[in-house]
């Protein structure tokens, strides 16, 4: 995070196209796009703490985003107000969340992202055969958006700029995370377990609260995503979400702020506008993971920085050698 | 045979044969846009595909041209899911800016996407089977002429009781709203009319394997079984791979037994019973043609679901010539279309009640080996089925929706 | 009474089924230290390829033989151009895998389009067994033969050929056998590619009563990490003994709890994740 005032120019302009984009985008559909741009930037970030900065890969975050989903909208539909549901979500999400995290947390590296995978397709499993309770493939059918200071949400521009508070919300809290202490002990548990561990950190509740930390914009892009969809059935536990959300973080490159987004970008453009006129969209998706995994580890965004120093001669001889740092072993 | 997600169908003989087209075409207007939600992916693509061919057939039969307006077909893949119905239902509503959806395949995707439609006033011409959407929150956007889920069920549920005679029932449906109304359907009908349903069975739309569920069927003297897509295949197979064939009779819904299965099925389907709105050798003009465009430009026997899009055609043509072509109006779009009363359609005349659903008739068929193939032969009639069986319309509303756990079944085992 | 016992026997058979799957997923997890995410992806792509030779009237056996000889093409093609590019980085083959099982699903949906096909059950293994008042489709038995032959000729490979005594020095300690001579990476060939024709060998066998279809990889994937993990990795005696506890798991969750059936198969492949992280009979690793 070095400052650059080149690069926060850049970036605040960014912003304010984003944030006057109601105002200057005629088409609705496009309106549409950017909010679910947004939203599934949140949950990407979200995952990002985990995978970036804490170096622990996630491969059952679509259970917990579900969950919140689901819990949400199924108060909704048995009468609670907006008001009841949404603190309900978001509180019973972190409960699950450190449930997650009590199993998961035993291990890292590969067994955490197996147990993460397993304890994600129980919720899966539950959404889809307990259809007493989830009303099972039907899925539940959310009735409207709320309508906070008397703005109706239902308008696509009003829900998009309620999805963009979200996201800039989301983004400071990022930001505030890897400015803190907390954020820079973090990063150590990912890079030195064992040295953190030697120095007196208590490097499992530290990783704790980031999980919890994750869990907390995961729930919030689940709402988001029912309130934006008005509906959620249990495809959306699956492991191809959390495949899809992992490969945003990964594509754009962790531990960045950027990069989660700009991955949200790519997968949502992909998914629903170039699906308009590329047939094989999702191979296509595919092919870039499999390229960027194998030819730009670190990902899109820091990926690209760095050829743009090079181009500028500003060369730096530090280049990563892999960009997926993993929390070590020896840490239990 | 590639799979398009998204494809305009082109009339392949268009530029060919417009020369001779008698009707003068209004060059100015726009073409009007049909959106077609179908199901390319899964155990429902099968009937998704006939859907497109069922469409295809029609608007190729027209030369792309209803009532002098041109055509446009965008079709979307839903996946065969809600959650991609709704999905899809917005992108041709608001990026290819349709004049009317047509689709989609299940009753899921239909409960999914009909808010949706309520608040975007949107024309929808339903294959899929979903009971409020024209019963307890009658869609005011909605017709559907093929059948509700319990349309044909009620008729199945009759007949095993007073012809069959069977005594002892057990259901076996996905467990999905298309199944679980079936099965309502079913049981209310069978029960009052003294059977008895012992066993309600609901693998998963997506269950690699049935034999888990089938041999639960235990100690009955008929299954119905309501499978849809090419499900029913799968379970057939299974069902005779353990030995129940010719112990214990099979009776099915609409999409059971549909015709266009038959190419696919061996010698487990024979004596299958099924209710279905559509058979292919029913003897109308239109279906005629249909079955024989059918079988030179695909090479199958049409089904309910090719049937079904086609008809949805016939109404598409019928209420754009009723307007002379001045289709912008959505409310007298609508309007026409709900007043449409057709006679020669391949599922014979029907006309549409009060909430947008078909009146229509309603066949009881036995699958037989004719001369090496497999036919669905026509038993009996029910004439003029309405989705209210023959229960008043008010008093059947006040009931709550058919479900998996509604009517409640009393005498399961 | 009936019920059980056909249970018992498509337990069994589902059990083969999944061991001829998870054996390569267990000896490519043993040695080479990474789930491959794409082993669903072998074992639909294996199906696929069998039922297109199915239909084009070939031999049930051939069809099977020449989809698994195909799988060991394309999984020597992946491990060679591109796992190998990520030596090391355990992490990063694993999302590759990922990203290639996308990839593969999408391929399938373009060339067999997403039409369910179901090959027809072998002519020779036809029909059922009537017997004890119960009826068992000779397939199914069928299936157990086969996968307790296969185990069998598998046990034989590692341990009794010099293949597997390299394989088995790989899985216990990798650099230990790299210090002694053995070429890790062409071993690391050589079990893919075991592991690929297993998985589509299994892939057509399943076929005929699972059908084949898109999602079919997603379906599958998950039994065989659980059977692995179950059992422990780079182990075929655990692989098998797992395979045959989750067809239990399966069948039985399916019809007697079907709201908690996937909470009954995965719950156990957590404790065990947690409990005892090597597998019911997984070694220690060093």
């Amino acid at each position: 995070m070095t400052s650059n005032p080149g690069r926060t120019g850049f970036v605040l302009l960014l912003l304010a196209i984003l944030a006057t984009l109601p105002l200057w985008m005629t088409s609705l559909y496009y309106v549409n796009i950017a909010s679910q741009i947004l939203f599934w930037a949140v949950f990407a970030l979200g995952l990002n703490v985990l995978v970036g900065y804490g170096g622990l890969v996630s491969l059952g975050h679509a259970g917990l985003f579900g969950f919140s989903g689901y819990v949400a909208a199924l108060l909704m539909v048995n009468g609670y107000s907006h008001a009841a549901a949404l603190p309900a979500a978001i509180i019973g999400t972190l409960l699950m969340t450190a449930v997650f995290a009590a199993l998961a947390l035993r291990s890292t590296g590969i067994s955490f992202l197996m147990i993460t995978l397993a304890l994600g397709q129980i919720l899966w499993g539950i959404a889809y055969r307990w259809a007493d309770v989830t009303r099972g493939d039907n899925g539940v059918n959310v009735a409207g958006r709320p309508s906070p200071f008397g703005i109706d949400l239902t308008e696509p521009r009003a829900f998009y700029v309620a999805v963009f508070i979200t996201f800039i919300l989301c983004l400071l809290s990022m930001l505030a995370l890897v400015r803190s202490p907390y954020g820079a002990s973090l990063r150590g548990t990912r890079d030195q377990p064992r040295r953190m561990r030697a120095l007196g950190f208590n490097v499992w509740m530290i990783r704790f609260i980031a999980f919890l930390f994750s869990g907390f914009w995961t729930a919030v892009a689940g709402i988001l995503f029912i309130y934006y969809n008005q509906f959620i059935s249990p495809q959306v536990m699956a492991l191809q979400t959390s495949a899809e959300a992992l490969l945003m973080v990964i594509s754009g490159g962790t531990a960045t702020l950027a990069g989660p987004v700009v991955g949200a970008a790519i997968v949502v453009i992909m998914k629903n506008v170039v699906s308009a006129y590329v047939e094989r969209w999702n191979m296509v998706l595919g092919i870039i993971f499999v390229l960027i995994i194998s030819f730009m580890p670190e990902g899109l965004v820091p990926g690209t920085a760095r050829l743009w120093r090079s181009m500028m001669g500003r060369r730096r001889a530090a280049k990563m050698p892999l960009g997926l740092k993993v929390a070590g072993e020896g840490s239990r | 045979m590639t799979v398009e997600r998204r494809t305009i169908l082109k009339a392949g003989l268009a530029t060919a044969a417009s020369v001779a087209m008698p009707t003068v075409l209004r060059a100015q207007a726009a073409p009007f846009r049909i959106g077609l939600l179908t199901v390319k992916t899964g155990p429902l693509a099968q009937g998704g595909i006939q859907m497109e061919q069922g469409l295809a057939t029609f608007l190729k039969e027209k030369n792309n041209i209803l009532a002098g307006r041109k055509v446009e077909v965008i079709v979307a893949d839903t996946g065969g899911n809600p959650a991609g119905a709704r999905t899809k239902a917005q992108e041709v509503v608001e990026r290819d800016k349709v004049n009317i959806i047509l689709g989609p395949l299940a009753a899921f995707e239909l409960l999914a996407l009909t808010d949706y439609v309520r608040q975007q006033q949107i024309p929808l011409i339903s294959l899929a089977a979903a009971e409020d959407v024209t019963q307890r929150s009658t869609n005011p956007w909605v017709i559907r002429p093929s059948a509700t889920s319990g349309q044909c069920s009620h008729v199945m549920g009759d007949y095993a009781a007073k012809e069959m005679k069977l005594k002892r029932v057990a259901t076996i449906c996905e467990d999905f709203a298309f199944g679980h109304e079936q099965v309502g359907a079913f049981l209310r009908v069978f029960e009052e009319n003294g059977g008895k349903v012992v066993k309600k069975l609901w693998p998963p739309l997506n269950a690699p394997d049935f034999t888990p569920f089938i041999a639960q069927i235990g100690n009955v003297d008929g299954v119905f079984m309501g499978f849809a897509g090419s499900n029913p295949l799968k379970f057939l197979r299974a069902y005779a791979d353990l030995g129940l064939k010719g112990q214990i009779p099979v009776t099915g819904g609409w999409t059971a037994l549909d015709d266009a299965l038959l190419k696919s099925f061996g010698d487990e389907a024979v004596g299958a019973m099924s209710a279905t709105f559509y058979t292919s050798d029913h003897n109308t003009e239109s279906n005629k043609r249909f079955v024989a465009a059918m079988a030179k430009d695909y090479d199958v026997i049409p089904g309910a679901y090719s049937a079904g899009m086609y008809i949805a055609g016939q109404c598409v043509e019928a209420a754009i010539a009723k307007l002379d072509g001045k289709t912008d109006d959505k409310q007298a779009l609508m309007a026409a279309l709900k007043g449409l009363s057709l006679t020669d359609t391949p599922r014979g005349a029907f006309s549409f009640d009060q909430n947008g659903n078909v009146v229509g008739d309603v066949f009881i068929r036995r699958c037989e080996r004719q001369g090496g193939k497999l036919v669905n032969k026509t038993i009996k009639t029910y004439e003029k089925v309405s989705q209210f069986w023959t229960y008043d319309p008010a008093e059947f509303v006040k009931q709550p929706v058919y479900s998996r756990d509604y009517p409640p079944a009393k005498n399961l085992q | 009474m009936a019920v059980w016992s056909l249970l018992a026997v498509n337990s069994l058979s589902l059990g083969g089924l999944l061991f001829l799957l998870s054996a390569g997923f267990s000896l490519i997890f043993g040695l080479m230290r990474i789930p491959n995410l794409m082993h669903g992806s072998f074992f639909m792509l294996g199906a696929y390829l069998g039922a297109s030779l199915l239909q084009r009237g070939y031999n049930f056996w051939f069809a099977a033989l020449a989809a698994s000889a195909a799988m060991v093409v394309i999984g020597g093609l992946v491990e060679r151009l591109l796992l190998r590019r990520l030596a090391g980085q355990e992490l990063a083959q694993v999302l590759l895998t990922l990203g290639l099982s996308f990839v593969i699903a999408d391929l399938c949906l373009m060339i067999w389009t997403g039409d369910p096909i179901q090959p027809a059950t072998p002519a020779q293994l036809g029909g059922g067994v009537r017997t004890l008042g119960m009826f068992f489709p000779i397939y199914r038995l069928a299936i157990i033969g086969i996968a307790v032959a296969i185990a069998l000729g598998l046990w034989v490979l590692i341990d009794w050929t010099r293949l597997g005594a390299m394989i088995r020095a790989g899985v216990d300690d990798a650099p230990m056998a790299r210090v002694m001579g053995i070429q890790v990476s062409r071993l690391f060939t050589a079990v893919f590619c075991i592991g690929a024709a297993l998985a589509a060998f299994a892939g057509v066998m399943g076929s005929p009563f699972l059908s084949v279809y898109p999602g079919l990889d997603a379906d599958m994937l998950p039994l065989a990490l659980i059977v692995v993990i179950l059992g422990g990795a780079g182990s075929l005696l655990g692989a098998l003994v797992g395979s045959f506890i989750i067809g239990l798991l399966y069948n039985f969750g399916q019809a007697m709890f079907p709201d908690l059936a996937y909470v009954i198969l995965f719950l156990p492949m957590v404790l065990v994740l947690i409990l005892r992280p090597q597998g019911l009979l997984g070694r220690v690793q060093t």
